[in-house]
């Protein structure tokens, strides 16, 4: 690597004469001085990681918004989410947040070599996080832990067969063989891409292409890193995944007592029959005394709704008279017990994933921005008075990494 | 050199520094960088949407004829009924109105007046433009594939239960979102750190405060709307539960997203359009704007204040009567700023001596009919009335009055105003002013109809009404063609402008900004060297020159450097 040096000389000029047409190569025409430069690009990118959390705090929102109608959906449901692979996952990102920011201290000190092995690492680790994330993803489509749209979850059989999904389900066949082949799905692409840059790395090695080779070379560890990632989570999760099915068993078989009221969707629901009556009942009582307290907010209409329907509710079954405007049936009543099923869990499988999912995508937008630092750094194209870009980057790539800090207690620590 | 700083006339621009015409063929605009050819292939962009909505505007009015309904017919009419005035309003929302003014006269506009070469991100700024272009395939191939019957506003659950092409449309609005974010943040970033030495921030033309404060809420408000309408994707394709009732989401949660960014959205639309009126108001009354802190600060806090009032959309909703009392607090607190620029405006044209050239034409119209638009607000923001009004034309009157009474007005205003500049020739003002007057007459014939319309209870979005409301509604419809008329009157004055207008005068009405500072069109670089600054309003040293029939400059000679200390200048000269 430490070979290549054709492009960093000329970008060396310093423009001591401060004049208008003596700009460095690195310097844009309108702009008069590094400095303005910088500080230009220093304000976009705030401005924009800005728009990047205004862009999830709807996602924030909605989340707060449900929890607060729904506490006990996102109480039993956050136990699918494994703890283990989580937090792997946080302390891989925080990791990476450590190397963005050493990378950005090498670039203004000009250490090439380490810029470029900074850069790698922090895109390895960002590999490792979507490996980890494929093993929970698939996990979960496997076992129809989904949106409401799709959620089949059945507590007696949690990891159906492809055949099992069609039948009982009525998924067609190759969306049930998606859902239970997902895994292959997602590594797909990352092992396109390792064969893409090994082949790249091959040829650049016959051609004796050295810039390009030296590209390839890091890149290839970066796109094992995700297969490496794969590797720790399936060891992780199949330690973890029964146990974590059991311990909502335990804790939440309650969750199941009124199972076959909402789950009206499915016809044939053969496993409505399961019964978990000895498993502890929610205290139903304490629950009303919660939903009283945010009915008397007068913000919260909709939990003053759902007790008003609970009152006549009760009130009808001991024969009183309702008053007009009070709607008994909202349906809510009775499903709100209902943890485990398509309407309740479902949401919270809902915004897990709109969650989790944007936020890859971001990672994966991180990866892309981190492969161009990582070639430009190659070329050797910062230095001490032009590092803005390395900068940048990293300032977003923290940003992806606090949402994630965000996320991983959000989801899945509290209970 | 010289002490006198007079900016004396630049002259006329050469062609190889003429920016239109420095380099030439297509690549050299599709590649373009340069944010003044950048702002031309909006304004381009942008009339050909204003274009395409307005005759489906004219469609609606011209359905509105007869109470049974006149342009469409068949078992279908009621359905083209709806996806015609949805596309109507998403076409004009998202794809004229937003980037209108910031976008083409701004791109244009911003750095000329900061005396800066470009915008601070070039590349950014092109690929705002493509992704504009981008939105508006997606929206066009919304209409072709299997239209759009939604309204603009996309409510759920109607949104994920059409089977019209709504992810198409909602795709096209989320990429033009990026395209308004992106064009704000340059801007924000532009303002800041461009700057020439001498322009504090007090120094600066209103129109650049405006420009600020728009992009303060475009930065802040659009990223909103972009989760909006990707969890609105999500729902229709994966049924996530959010906002589909269906699947025990919510559908007023929709609506409190949409709103909180749609309403600081339209002061997207409005606040830019304020700064052209001040700079239009100023230099056509030949006067120091009255009030400058007032309107700058007015700017931003309209941008703030205008987050705390989406709630007003949703009185009838099902908000908690709480709720609904706060919105409509705060709803009322927003129209306090907007009347300080107003009352500052008249203070300016009050004894100052007015010409009443095309754009002061316009500008009279906007402070007219905003008054009307702002006013009208503060019926639907109180509650018991809004009850009534609430979905009737009333409503639809309102934001037409702010909209096009408002918005386009300005926008019309102000590209007469920069005309000249952006492409060196001058119109005919006789006829300008005709359809400056066509426009007005038409545009109330049309809308003051409608708020009576719907004060007696006519409900908006109806393909059909009760024969009583008949009158009205064919009044509305000769104001629309009337409108229609102006407005193509208008064009044609500024296309006849490019074949035979007169050569344009670097400075042709007297204005003291910058801009006027550079030859007409103005060169590629702008300025050569950052321009002196001075007080962007003070007009005493520019005169009318009349055999010349153009303003110049009669600034007396300002020294450069104190006269305690005369030696060392000539030292280095
Ligand atoms: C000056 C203060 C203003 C106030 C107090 C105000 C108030 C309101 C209220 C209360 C509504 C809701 C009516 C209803 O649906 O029942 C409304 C609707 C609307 N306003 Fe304003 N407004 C103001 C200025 C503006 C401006 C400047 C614009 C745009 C440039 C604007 C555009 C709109 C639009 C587009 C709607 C209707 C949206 C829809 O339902 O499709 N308003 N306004
Ligand atoms: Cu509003």
């Amino acid at each position: 690597m430490a070979t290549i040096d054709s492009h960093s000389s000329e970008s060396e000029t310093h423009d001591e004469h401060g004049h208008d047409h003596d700009h460095p190569a690195w310097l844009a025409h309108h702009f008069d001085t590094p400095e303005q430069q910088f500080d230009s690009g220093k304000l976009g990118i705030w401005l924009f990681l800005t728009t990047e959390i205004l862009f999830f705090s709807g996602m924030f929102c909605a989340y707060a918004m449900f929890r607060m109608l729904r506490p006990e959906v996102f109480e039993g449901c956050s136990q699918f989410l494994n703890t283990k692979l989580g937090a792997i996952n946080t302390g891989v990102l925080l990791f990476s947040s450590l190397t963005m920011a050493w990378a950005v201290r090498c670039a203004q000190t000009e250490e090439y070599k380490k810029l470029v092995v900074m850069i790698a690492s922090t895109l390895s680790c960002a590999m490792v996080f979507l490996g980890v994330k494929s093993i929970e993803y698939s996990h979960k489509w496997g076992m129809g832990l989904l949106p409401p749209g799709s959620y089949f979850y059945d507590e007696a059989n949690p990891h159906p067969t492809a055949q099992q999904i069609v039948d009982q389900h009525g998924f067609s066949e190759s969306t049930a063989y998606f859902l239970t082949h997902s895994l292959y799905y997602l590594c797909a692409p990352f092992a396109l891409l390792l064969i893409g840059v090994f082949a790249w790395l091959v040829w650049a090695k016959v051609t004796d292409n050295k810039f390009q080779y030296a590209c390839a070379k890091p890149l290839l560890v970066v796109c094992l890193s995700f297969f490496g990632g794969v590797g720790l989570g399936m060891v992780l999760e199949s330690g973890g995944g029964e146990h974590t099915v059991a311990h909502v068993d335990g804790d939440h078989g309650a969750a199941d007592a009124g199972h076959g009221h909402a789950d009206h969707e499915h016809a044939e629901d053969a496993h409505a029959a399961e019964t978990h009556a000895a498993a502890p009942a929610l205290d139903v009582e304490s629950d009303d005394v919660a939903m009283e307290l945010l009915a008397e907010s007068d913000l919260n209409t909709g939990a003053k709704a759902m007790l008003e329907a609970k009152q006549a509710q009760t009130a009808m079954a001991s024969g009183q008279v309702v008053p007009p405007g009070v709607e008994a049936d909202m349906g809510i009543a009775t499903v709100e017990k209902d943890v485990q099923t398509k309407r309740q869990a479902g949401v919270f499988f809902g915004i897990y994933y709109c969650m989790t999912g944007v936020h890859a995508i971001h990672i994966l937008a991180g990866i892309g921005v981190l492969v161009w630092l990582l070639i430009r750094a190659i070329r050797h194209d910062f230095n001490r008075q032009y590092f803005g870009p390395v900068d940048y980057v990293g300032l977003y790539w923290h940003l992806v990494d606090l949402i994630w800090i965000y996320l991983f207690p959000l989801l899945y620590l509290i209970r | 050199m010289s002490t006198a700083i007079t900016s004396r006339d630049p002259g006329y621009p050469t062609d190889r520094e003429n920016y239109l015409t420095n380099s030439s063929g297509i690549l050299s605009w599709i590649f373009t960088l340069d944010h003044k050819r950048i702002g031309l292939m909006y304004l381009v962009g942008v009339m050909t949407a204003f274009a395409v909505g307005g005759l489906l505007a004219l469609a609606i009015r011209l359905h509105l004829l007869d109470p049974e309904g006149w342009m469409f017919t068949g078992a279908e009419a009621n359905n083209i009924y709806n996806q015609v005035f949805t596309l109507h309003g998403a076409i004009m929302v998202f794809l004229f109105i937003i980037p209108s003014i910031p976008a083409a006269l701004g791109n244009f506009l911003v750095p000329v007046m900061l005396g800066a070469k470009d915008v601070a991100f070039p590349r950014l700024n092109l690929s705002s433009f493509y992704l504009w272009c981008f939105g508006a395939i997606f929206f066009v191939s919304a209409l072709f594939s299997s239209g759009l019957d939604t309204g603009w506003t996309f409510y759920t659950p109607y949104s994920t239960t059409t089977d019209t092409s709504v992810i198409l449309a909602t795709l096209g609005a989320f990429i033009l979102g990026f395209s308004s974010i992106f064009t704000g943040l340059n801007f924000i970033v532009t303002i800041n750190t461009m700057r020439p030495p001498g322009m504090t921030w007090f120094k600066m033309p209103l129109f650049l405060w405006a420009t600020y404060a728009t992009s303060i809420i475009q930065v802040l408000a659009t990223p909103v709307l972009g989760i909006t309408l990707l969890l609105l994707i999500a729902e229709r394709t994966m049924h996530v539960g959010i906002f589909d009732p269906e699947f025990n989401g919510d559908p007023v949660t929709y609506q409190h997203f949409f709103w909180f960014y749609s309403h600081p959205a339209v002061y997207i639309m409005i606040l830019p359009a304020f700064g052209i009126i001040s700079e239009l108001i100023s230099v056509h009354s030949h006067k120091h704007i009255f009030g400058y802190r007032f309107i700058a600060y007015s700017s931003i806090a309209i941008a703030l204040l205008g987050f705390l009032v989406w709630g007003h959309h949703m009185f009838t909703s099902g908000m908690s009567s709480l709720t609904t009392i706060i919105f409509s607090a705060l709803t009322f607190t927003v129209s306090v700023p907007s009347a300080i620029k107003v009352f500052n405006w008249l203070a300016t044209m009050y004894k100052g001596s007015i010409s009443l050239t095309t754009p002061m034409c316009y500008a009279i119209s906007f402070i007219f009919l905003f008054t009307i638009g702002g006013l009208t607000g503060l019926f639907l923001g109180t509650l018991a009335t809004d009850l009534h009004l609430h979905d009737t034309y009333f409503v639809v009157a309102h934001f037409h009055y702010v909209m096009v009474g408002g918005t386009l007005i300005a926008f019309l205003g102000g590209v007469f105003h920069w005309w000249p500049k952006m492409v060196g020739k001058m119109y005919n003002e006789f006829h300008g002013r005709i359809a400056s007057l066509l426009v007005f007459l038409g545009f109330n014939g049309t809308f003051l109809p409608q708020f009576v319309l719907g004060s007696r209870g006519m409900p908006r979005r109806y393909a059909t009404y009760d024969p009583e409301f008949a009158f009205l509604h064919q009044m509305s419809t000769y104001g629309a063609l009337l409108l229609g008329c102006g407005l193509l009157y208008a064009f044609i004055v500024l296309m006849a402008s490019l074949a035979k207008g007169r050569r344009a005068p670097a400075n042709p009405w007297g204005g003291a900004t910058l801009e006027w500072a550079c030859t007409s069109p103005p060169p590629y670089y702008n300025f050569e060297r950052p321009p002196v600054v001075g007080d962007p309003y003070d007009f005493h040293n520019i005169e009318w020159d009349s055999q010349e029939e153009k303003y110049i400059s009669t600034e007396p000679e300002r020294k450069l450097v104190p006269e305690e200390q005369p030696a060392e200048v000539p030292a280095h000269h």
